[in-house]
């Protein structure tokens, strides 16, 4: 911080300061602030929402993975996806709403459907896709009216790609920086981890035989997730530093490990050894949900620091080049 | 409503573009910092008229300002600089006293210092403390210069009233999914208490961190720019008690022209680091509805230095999320293309 004050404070401390103190005290950064406070208000939002994150991505994953199986006639897949995708449906309800600050007050987000809320636009299409999923699982369980199953599944799967990715624009669309600045690439690695957790679950659940598919979805999921990871932390600038620091980094790291790791035990072990199938699912499971509970706390990290709201934001004036309506 | 439909940035009239047909000229604030004197006494106003619960009685350990920033109990927040600057030809009495240079910067290097130590739980929705006592422990007092010129010659004090920038563009509208944040007729931003459940969207989109949630209730609130005395023909809580007519209220043009002639006045005083923040209809939130006249950097009152409405961007973000969305689409189709069974 150069501000408040100048070097006042190296004069201050010039004598009776205690050695080694003096260092701690010099702030970290050359920017100005409010007292090294937040800019911005951090995100009030709890677990709940990367583990919805997780939970939807798995969802729509498994719904395309049903809905391809069923249309190629392998009943196990058909039958693990639809049934997963209906456990993760439960999961992503209670997960949206316990996380409202006025949870009986949920059904106020059906007043309205507003193109400019990724909140709303996502609202409306869980509603499509929701009990559509949940009838292709009912299907499923019963056995009955299998071209109902069949047509919800589909409806199902049409709308899933939509789910897995429109969380991504749901946290660009704010003021965070490390949200804000990523909404190119955060798409691509929320449908990715969305297709390599599910992948990797179904894997897990079906025998080798039937779990082509999974592994191959599992695989192009992961390697879409860590590419575009790649290109985000190479590509926002000074947004990218808290996806390596704190806890965001080390879940970040965690993610990077696991869903390689898994995808590689899964492409190369997956179709001889069931145990094999099944460690390395859960191995991308895991990948999944660090990676979204890396990008959430990022986020958070990234509020949190006035730095990552005022020193890029500083640098486009000092450059002559803020942001105008006439860009 | 413009004929191309609502748009997402640039200058535009904010009441006509949500669709009144003739609504009222748009009202603003025009906050000028260089006669505030830190009284606070629009806090107290906006929270008695508002009546906005307490947000603790702390001491903050850093300066005057003991409120923090704006928050879901806090729709004014005056901030408190000290600097070692002086402020256009003022004298500050300093000559011969065996002043000591200011503390604000040590006092700004604990904050942080404890804010980063903090328990991230304790930010954000919280405007009140951090333990700067805690950090603070061991710290010796500053020793003062015995003569004068050791110390300082030079004292200006920043005082700022902030509020909520009722945005021509804004994020925290823009994102809500339930509606309950709206655009009135005086082309202000405004919650309804009655609709709002809670689901925190609009916290992190603002980029100015004004609204916030209330941990009691769980809804978000901030500052109506006293929407019910504005319908009765009012002004604003805090522009009626502020004793100095630092906080000006009116119609947005006036007060742009008022503040554009207060400009060239102080600069004729000597004053030249003053200038106008959030009246440009240009910049990235298609001008702030409440705007200031600020004696430094914006980011030395907390405030962004060049804001940008989110929402910009959403065109852009949806058509990522499209190109996405086939490429997960594709990737099952390619996962079964070549399935035996």
């Amino acid at each position: 911080m150069t501000a408040p004050g100048d070097d006042a404070q190296a004069r201050m401390w010039e004598k009776g300061g205690r050695p080694g103190r003096e260092q701690a005290m010099v702030p970290k950064a050359e920017f100005g602030s409010y007292y090294g406070r937040p800019v911005i208000k951090r995100p009030v939002w709890k677990w709940d929402i990367p583990a919805y994150f997780f939970t939807g991505g798995v969802m729509a994953g498994c719904s395309l993975l049903a809905a391809g199986a069923d249309l190629t006639g392998n009943h196990r897949l058909r039958r693990a996806g639809r049934l997963a995708a209906a456990v993760n449906i439960g999961a992503s309800t209670f997960f949206l709403i316990h996380d409202l600050g006025r949870p009986a007050r949920f059904l106020n987000m059906m007043r309205v459907l507003k193109p400019t809320s990724p909140m709303s636009v996502g609202t409306w299409l869980l509603t499509a896709y929701g009990p559509a999923a949940g009838l292709a699982a009912a299907g499923e369980v019963t056995g009955r009216l299998p071209a109902l199953s069949r047509a919800a599944g589909l409806a199902a799967a049409a709308a899933a790609p939509a789910m897995a990715t429109y969380t991504a624009v749901l946290i660009a669309d704010t003021a965070v920086p490390s949200w804000h600045d990523a909404y190119r690439q955060l798409p691509f690695v929320f449908a990715g981890s969305a297709a390599a957790s599910a992948g990797g679950l179904a894997m897990a659940l079906v025998p080798t035989a039937e779990a082509g598919p999974a592994r191959r979805l599992a695989v192009m999921g992961a390697a879409m997730d860590l590419l575009a990871a790649k290109q985000m932390e190479q590509g926002i600038g000074l947004s990218a530093d808290p996806y390596h620091q704190g806890r965001a980094g080390k879940l970040d790291r965690w993610a990077r490990r696991l869903t390689g790791g898994g995808a590689a035990a899964g492409a190369l072990l997956g179709r001889r050894s069931r145990a094999a199938a099944v460690a390395s699912g859960a191995a991308l499971l895991a990948g999944a949900a660090c990676t979204r509970f890396a990008v959430f706390y990022a986020g958070r990290q990234s509020a949190e620091d006035p730095k990552y709201t005022v020193v890029p934001q500083r640098e486009r004036l000092n450059e002559g080049r803020p942001v105008r309506a006439d860009d | 409503m413009t004929p191309e439909g609502n748009r997402l940035f640039g200058p535009v009239d904010p009441a006509v573009d949500a669709g009144y047909e003739s609504p009222p000229r748009r009202v603003a604030f025009f906050t000028d910092t260089s006669v505030c004197i830190g009284c606070k006494a629009c806090e107290v106003a906006c929270k008695e008229w508002n009546l906005v619960p307490d947000d603790g009685l702390e001491l903050l350990g850093m300066s005057y300002d003991n409120t923090g920033m704006l928050g879901a109990d806090s729709w004014r927040h005056v901030a408190f600089i000290e600097q070692n600057r002086s402020a256009g030809h003022q004298d500050p009495g300093l000559e011969g006293t065996p002043a000591g240079p200011s503390g604000s910067s040590v006092v700004a290097g604990l904050v942080s210092e404890a804010i980063a130590a903090a328990d991230a739980g304790d930010l954000g929705t919280d405007t009140g403390s951090v333990d700067v006592a805690g950090v603070a422990k061991g710290v010796p007092l500053p020793v003062l210069p015995a003569a004068a010129g050791n110390g300082r010659a030079d004292l200006r004090w920043l005082m700022m009233s902030d509020v909520c920038k009722h945005c021509t563009h804004a994020a925290c509208l823009d994102v809500c999914p339930t509606g309950s944040l709206f655009r009135t007729e005086f082309g202000t931003v405004v919650v309804q208490e009655d609709i709002c459940n809670g689901c925190g969207y609009c916290i992190p989109a603002c980029p100015y961190g004004v609204i916030d949630q209330r941990k009691s209730d769980g809804r978000a609130w901030k500052c109506t720019l006293c929407y019910d005395r504005l319908k009765d023909g009012m002004q604003p809580a805090c522009a009626q008690a502020c004793p100095t007519d630092s906080i000006q209220f009116g119609t947005l043009e006036e007060l742009r022209e008022r503040g554009e002639a207060r400009v060239e006045e102080l600069h004729d005083a000597g004053v030249t680091s003053a200038r106008l923040y959030g009246e440009d209809p240009g910049d990235g939130v298609g001008g702030a509805g409440c705007f200031f006249l600020l004696l430094d950097d914006p980011e030395v009152y907390g405030l962004p230095p060049d804001p940008v409405v989110a929402t910009r961007k959403l065109p852009e973000m949806w058509r990522r999320a499209g190109v996405a969305a086939l490429a997960l689409a594709a990737a099952a189709v390619a996962a079964f293309s070549g399935a035996r069974r």
